[in-house]
């Protein structure tokens, strides 16, 4: 278990870096995909264009900010509030050093998969109150989609709790301090939790909620302005979230020699970041039956095989 | 009914067609250029080639020999092939031949985009030139304001002088030259003397003919907004499709209605709509307040007009009065009848012409005799004309009476020969010059007088005494059979054998000669006949488009309503679309507007036009014409037909009815109007079959004024404002305004143009037909009102008038009337008023020289206690000893109540 | 799934590949003589307008854009009295261009027409009109058409035979 001794600080430098780095994330992905995509992404607006984020969010915060009249209007309203603050929530456990944490549980891991599982109701509702064909068939394929991924992220992660012997995020990351970083002994865990999770933050190339050339913008056709943004935000907040989960549970979190503490979970994060920015500019999106095919009769036998034989391991080495 | 055998099927044809015909009724794409539909097959152009087969053997081993579809019969169980390689091959050939001469000028000939020639290009998938040789060319001909002729076009087809001096009767035009050299047009430069030129437009089919007027201001058909119009320049209420663009109307085409207009219309209907961009028009409100006029908003407008209709309710009774129009519609008149309430509503009608009226109205309210469509007419086999002058009053059923006199010819000399009726040459060859029987009682030389069997030219009333010499003549049981009329004994005899041998007779009169005995002596023939078991039909000719329509409606004479100003009873008037100048003699219009300026009185007028009546009144407001505006028309045969607008409503302009009630705190609509009328006057209900209510809706959809190629939507008003606001809404239409709309077959009252796949020309009326020549599908566009009542009794048909006698130093002077410039609205127009005739009046050369006076004199023109006019001299033989005649809409007279006796005299030279 | 660790490796590659944008403004892409940017009228090679005023382009304009209407000088040449491209809506798509009979219209390698007003998108006939025969040097329509206009009488277009005589009577 460990203990931040500034937990105030702790708690307003993880929401100041998530935010900022949500909102930076939107630059360096269209840097990115300009650099795998033999063109330069936005380039015109301050210093390599760094500054299109400030023009980008000016032109969001001042949009018409557009309720439909047949839409259901309170819950539209809540919808893009509840992706932020489940995503938000999931930064509690994130144990970024041995001394930077919100609040390291003892059921840290249970309490992620728990935000994560009730970000899908802000896209549900969302798609449902926007009273239109696409984005109800968006909100659906979200539902449907979250919730296949969900259990087996859940089991994938099962090995590493089984390594570790606990849910403490810490915990974990303290293990593989002990012993190796899990993603050599729990190798198929992680290629598993990298899919899920992508899955999770509906990313490419499992954006089928939104799957533009089918569903127009999917569950969020209707939003506009900042509520549209807090979707936006959202899903890279989860971004950021998702690879913290991978760099703590299968990267060794803040572990590393020479740099700070602090400087190795940054880089750890953005790399598996800039891996999926990667993923996106390179994977075509399956058809939404492929993809609940493979959830539920590739991935989740895999993870129940993963889990079996580690914790068989697990009793044997014991 | 034949069955007939095409490419392997069967189909049930009508009988008495060609093969041409009848392909063309089973939507065939055949094509065609000499056979017309009014005017059959000639055979000329070679271009409808089928392959006839002997026998079924013969089709199945693909034999066959190529006809000309336009000339074969279609007979019970003849097998044809209309898609056989070899006459696909030789169609495609007759139409490179056509194309060697064609010139490249599709893209600056004005028949482009309606083009006959075109479509069947298409049609036989010809696309390149091969002839490499040069084209033969030719000068063209100055043919009048009307028509613009570029003969380089010319495929030979034959068609134009076929129509012009066959069907139309005219003698100016025809073809010169042989061989490669056939030229089509006029001896030399001149204007076509035709009336009814104006339809080689569409009779030809290719740009040898167009239409001059739409040249000043060019736009392609598809580029039109069309609507189903009605043509308000005479009362046979012709169809018609006006097209605009841009806020004028560019062009009148023919609306095909079996019954009434057929495939053409009369020049003044054709291009008299140049009138509504007349320099004349009314285009705003204007109020005239101590002699100072001022334009009004249309806001403005409306407020001063709802304070005038304010104090009709207010006042006590009769303080205002309503004078009505025979030129304004059903609902405008009735607006105004409802506003100011029956009693004090007048007819706009001149005293003596209204009392001719209201007789018309009352013997076709009985159903005495039966009124005949145009249709009717045209199949009519031997016609007596009492006093009408056709071709310029009724123009458009003089056509039909000369098509009608072909008729008995038909039957007597064809039908033993066994010729097809369709088939032109042969049976105009068996015919050679016969004719029907047509007799021509005038008092001045007509167009007609060509194929009369006997014209007889005298006074009015002298005409009158004939018809009734007829009646006599008829009358077997009356000893006394002619003594009264005894000079008229032997003609009458002739007319009368002549009717009574006749299968369908036609009587014609009128109001043009302004003699009531005229039409009691067509009733008394009528009667006659009736009596000898025939079944007589009775056309009365009427002055102006809702002539009847007032009449039967209702309405007191106007000199009691001028009496109720002077005598103080009422104060105020509301004049629709009428100028009282042209409908009371001038001092007494003069002295009526005097007298409500000197009880300060109030005059609200409202028109189209301006004229002295608009000028004196204190409110003047611009009413909408007949292609701005909806409304109903009641046509001289009976027939009640709805127009509606063609162009998109703005502020500045309304129908008067729609004025009036806007004024009453009301919302206008048609419909409404229309049901209140058919409440009120009972017999008027079938009038709201005119046309479907503004509600219907085919497939969901109103029907689209514009043309699915209608181009340019997003940049007509990019200049004015860029973004494009919201289409207008024609709340009394099921039309819209766009191109959006119901793209099959709508009801013929809302077809605004003809249009089908393949066809852009004229000819695309033929699918719309039921079959080729027959009503269109759904049947024809109005109702007929006023239907013969079976037992009827005939009315009192009065004495006849005493015989005409000249007067010395002085003459009766009656109307002489023109096509172009007798009617006020066409008048106008630029063309139109370019041909309409200046002021003169017209002696008997005896009589002239008696008087001492010269063709061309200056002479003054007195009808007795009238004012007089000074006017150039005419001598006109044809003219009976004894009678002047001035010509008709010419404004000055128009009000004087003619027939009149009065002066004509050299003009002093100047003391 | 090889092939899209594939796929994902090749794409990783492309980083350092050599970059396509064209720095516009600073560089400017070359555009063929025949690429589809605004539009222009152009005369022909004696200087006339090229324009008949045929209403074709008008028709085939899929966006209904262009209006104009005719008239004609006094020797009979027609000519467009006025012709408004409304370019807010242009969607420069060329098929006023195949539509032109007299190759009056033509789509120039002009793309820079922003304007902050769309009002300013509007384009009269003296925005259109241009002094030169664009494209397609050499032709002229009314050296082929049948009709007559000042200084080219009957028979006096190519390939046409002098008008005919008629008060002769030879074939």
């Amino acid at each position: 278990m460990l203990e931040s001794p500034y937990p105030l600080w702790s708690l307003l430098g993880i929401l100041f870096f998530a935010l900022n780095i949500a909102a930076g994330l939107i630059w360096l992905e269209r840097r990115l995909l300009g650099l795998w995509q033999d063109r330069y992404g936005p380039n015109r607006v301050g210093p390599f264009g760094l500054l299109q984020v400030v023009a980008d969010m000016v032109k969001i915060f001042t949009k018409e900010d557009w309720i439909p009249p047949f839409a259901d209007k309170w819950v539209f309203i809540g919808a893009p509030a509840i992706v932020v603050a489940t995503v938000l929530m999931g930064f509690v456990v994130v144990p970024v050093t041995s001394g930077i944490v919100i609040a390291d549980l003892n059921i840290g891991l249970l309490f992620f998969l728990a935000m994560s599982s009730l970000g899908v109701y802000s896209v549900v509702l969302g798609g449902w109150a926007s009273n239109n064909k696409y984005a109800l068939l968006g909100g659906m394929r979200a539902a449907a989609q979250m919730l296949s991924y969900e259990v087996f992220m859940g089991l994938a992660v099962m090995g590493t709790v089984l390594m570790a012997g606990t849910f403490s995020l810490g915990g974990i990351v303290q293990a593989q301090a002990r012993t190796i970083w899990y993603v050599i002994p729990q190798f198929l865990g992680f290629v598993l939790f990298v899919i899920a999770g992508i899955a999770e933050t509906r990313r490419l190339p499992f954006d089928l909620p939104e799957a533009e050339s089918e569903l127009v913008a999917g569950f969020h056709s209707e939003y506009s302005g900042m509520k549209f943004g807090m979707f936006f935000v959202g899903e890279y907040i989860g971004l950021v979230l998702i690879s913290s989960m991978i760099t703590v549970l299968f990267l060794g979190g803040w572990l590393g020699p020479w740099l700070p503490a602090l400087v190795w979970f940054l880089i750890k994060v953005f790399g598996c970041i800039a891996f999926f920015i990667l993923l996106r500019a390179s994977l075509p999106r399956p058809r939404f039956d492929q993809l609940m095919t493979w959830g539920w009769k590739i991935m989740l036998p895999l993870a129940l095989a993963n889990l079996l034989v580690t914790g068989a391991i697990v009793v044997a080495v014991r | 009914m034949p069955k007939i055998h095409i490419d392997g099927r069967s189909y049930d044809v009508a009988p008495g067609q060609n093969l041409l015909e009848a392909c063309l009724g089973l939507g065939f794409h055949l094509p065609f250029f000499c056979w017309h539909p009014a005017m059959g097959s000639v055979g000329a152009c070679r271009q409808c080639a089928i392959k006839h087969f002997k026998d079924e053997a013969d089709a199945k081993a693909n034999g066959g020999r190529l006809v000309m579809s336009c000339m074969t019969a279609a007979e019970e169980g003849i097998r044809i092939s209309v898609d056989d390689p070899q006459v696909v091959a030789f169609r495609a050939s007759i139409i490179e031949g056509m194309m060697l001469h064609h010139p490249h000028d599709c893209p600056v000939c004005d028949e482009g985009g309606h083009c006959h020639l075109q479509d069947m290009t298409v049609m036989t998938g010809h696309n390149y030139r091969r002839y490499r040789f040069s084209k033969r060319t030719f000068r063209n001909q100055y043919l009048g304001p009307l028509i613009n002729h570029e003969m380089n076009r010319c495929i030979q087809c034959y068609r134009c002088v076929r129509y012009y001096r066959e069907y139309a009767g005219g003698a100016d035009f025809n073809a010169f030259g042989i061989s490669d050299h056939v030229f089509f047009g006029r001896e030399r430069d001149g204007v076509l003397e035709n009336e009814f030129a104006g339809n080689l437009v569409e009779v030809c089919p290719t740009g040898v003919f167009t239409d001059a007027t739409l040249k000043q201001h060019y736009t392609r058909k598809w580029d039109l907004r069309w609507t189903p119009s009605v043509c308000p320049h005479c009362a046979l209420g012709c169809n018609t499709s006006p097209g605009e663009r841009y806020g004028t109307v560019r062009a009148v085409f023919n609306r095909y209605n079996s019954a009434v207009n057929g495939y053409f219309l009369c020049d003044r209907g054709r291009f008299g709509y140049e009138y509504l961009s007349s320099p004349e028009r009314v285009t705003l409100a204007r109020q005239r307040r101590d002699g100072v006029r001022a334009d009004l908003t249309p806001e403005a407008a409306l407020a001063q007009l709802t304070q005038a209709a304010a104090g009709v309710a207010a006042d006590p009774p009769g303080r205002w009065i309503g004078i009505g129009s025979p030129r304004a519609s059903m609902e405008s008149n009735f607006a105004l009848r409802q506003l100011v309430g029956a009693e004090r509503f007048f007819a706009g009608v001149e005293a003596h012409e209204w009392e001719l009226d209201t007789r018309i109205a009352a013997i076709l309210r009985q159903g005495a005799v039966h009124s005949p469509s145009l249709g009717e007419v045209e199949r009519c086999d031997a016609a007596l004309v009492l006093g009408e002058d056709l071709t310029q009053t009724a123009a458009r059923m003089a056509l039909s009476l000369r098509q009608a006199m072909r008729q008995q010819p038909l039957r007597e000399i064809c039908d033993p020969l066994k010729i097809p009726h369709w088939l032109d040459h042969a049976a105009r060859e068996a015919i050679q010059g016969e004719h029907g029987p047509l007799f021509l009682a005038t008092t001045a030389a007509t167009k007609l007088d060509d194929i009369a069997t006997h014209t007889w030219r005298a006074a009015p009333d002298d005409v009158a005494r004939l018809g009734y010499a007829v009646a006599a003549a008829l009358n077997l049981d009356q000893d006394t059979a002619g003594t009264v009329t005894a000079e008229w004994r032997a003609a009458a005899a002739e007319v009368a054998d002549a009717l009574l041998a006749a299968e369908r007779p036609l009587i014609v009169t009128g109001v043009s000669s302004g003699n009531r005995g005229q039409i009691e002596a067509a009733l008394a023939i009528a009667a006659a006949l009736a009596v000898r078991g025939k079944h007589p039909a009775v056309s009365f000719v009427l002055p102006e488009c809702n002539t009847l329509g007032l009449a039967l409606l209702g309405a007191r004479p106007l000199p009691e309503g001028m009496d109720m100003v002077r005598f103080g009873l009422a104060h105020g008037a509301i004049v629709v679309e009428n100028d009282l100048f042209r409908r009371a003699p001038a001092e007494e219009a003069k002295a009526f507007l005097a007298q409500l300026d000197q009880h300060g009185g109030h005059l609200v007028v409202l028109d189209q036009i301006r004229h002295a009546t608009a000028d004196a009144a204190e409110l003047l407001l611009p009413a909408a014409g007949v292609t701005e505006g909806s409304g109903t028309l009641i046509s001289s045969e009976g027939r009640a037909q709805r127009f509606f607008t063609v162009a998109a409503p703005t502020p500045n302009r309304a129908e008067s009815w729609s004025w009036l009630e806007a004024a009453q705190g009301h919302t206008p609509a048609l419909d409404d109007m229309v049901a209140q009328l058919c409440a009120l006057v009972p017999e008027l209900e079938p009038l709201r079959q005119a046309a479907p209510p503004a509600t219907l809706r085919l497939a969901g959809q109103k029907v689209a004024r514009e043309t699915h190629r209608f181009s340019g939507r997003t940049s007509i008003d990019a200049a004015i404002e860029v973004s494009e606001p919201k289409p207008p809404v024609d709340p009394d239409a099921p039309l819209s305004f766009t191109m959006e709309g119901y793209a099959a077959q709508p009801p013929a009252a809302l077809i605004p143009y003809f249009w089908s796949p393949g066809w852009n020309s004229p000819q695309a009326q033929l699918p719309y037909q039921q079959r080729i020549n027959a009503p269109l599908r759904g049947g024809d566009a109005g109702v007929r009102l006023l239907e013969q009542v079976a037992g009827s009794q005939f009315p009192c048909a009065g004495e006849p008038p005493p015989r005409f006698e000249p007067k010395a130093g002085r003459w009766l002077i009656i109307r002489l009337y023109h096509l172009f410039g007798s009617e006020v609205l066409s008048g106008l127009g630029r063309a139109v008023g370019s041909l309409a005739p200046d002021a003169y009046v017209a002696l008997n050369p005896a009589d002239a020289e008696r008087a001492g006076l010269k063709e061309g004199d200056a002479v003054r023109v007195e009808p007795d206690g009238r004012r007089g006019y000074q006017v150039p001299l005419r001598l006109l033989p044809e003219l009976p000893v004894g009678v002047a005649g001035v010509p008709a809409g010419f404004a000055a007279l128009d009000g004087a109540g003619l027939p009149h006796w009065g002066t004509v005299t050299a003009e002093a030279p100047h003391a | 799934m090889f092939s899209i660790l594939r796929t994902i490796w090749d794409v990783f590659l492309h980083a350092f590949a050599k970059r396509v944008t064209i720095q516009y403004p600073e560089q400017k892409a070359y555009l063929a003589a025949r690429y589809r940017g605004r539009i222009i009228l152009s005369r022909d090679p004696d200087g006339g307008e090229r324009c008949v005023a045929c209403y074709l382009c008008a028709a085939a304009c899929p966006v209904d854009c262009i209006a104009l209407q005719a008239t004609e000088d006094p020797n009979g040449r027609r000519y467009p009295e006025w012709f408004r491209i409304n370019f807010s809506r242009c969607i420069f798509c060329g098929l006023c261009e195949d539509a032109c009979p007299t190759y009056a219209i033509q789509l120039t390698p002009d793309t820079e027409m922003s304007e902050y007003r769309r009002q300013d998108m509007v384009y009269e006939k003296e925005n259109l009109l241009i002094d030169g025969v664009g494209k397609y040097p050499g032709y002229n329509f009314w050296r082929v058409a049948g009709v007559n206009i000042g200084g080219k009488d009957k028979g006096e277009s190519e390939r046409e035979a002098p008008p005919v005589d008629l008060h002769s009577l030879l074939p």
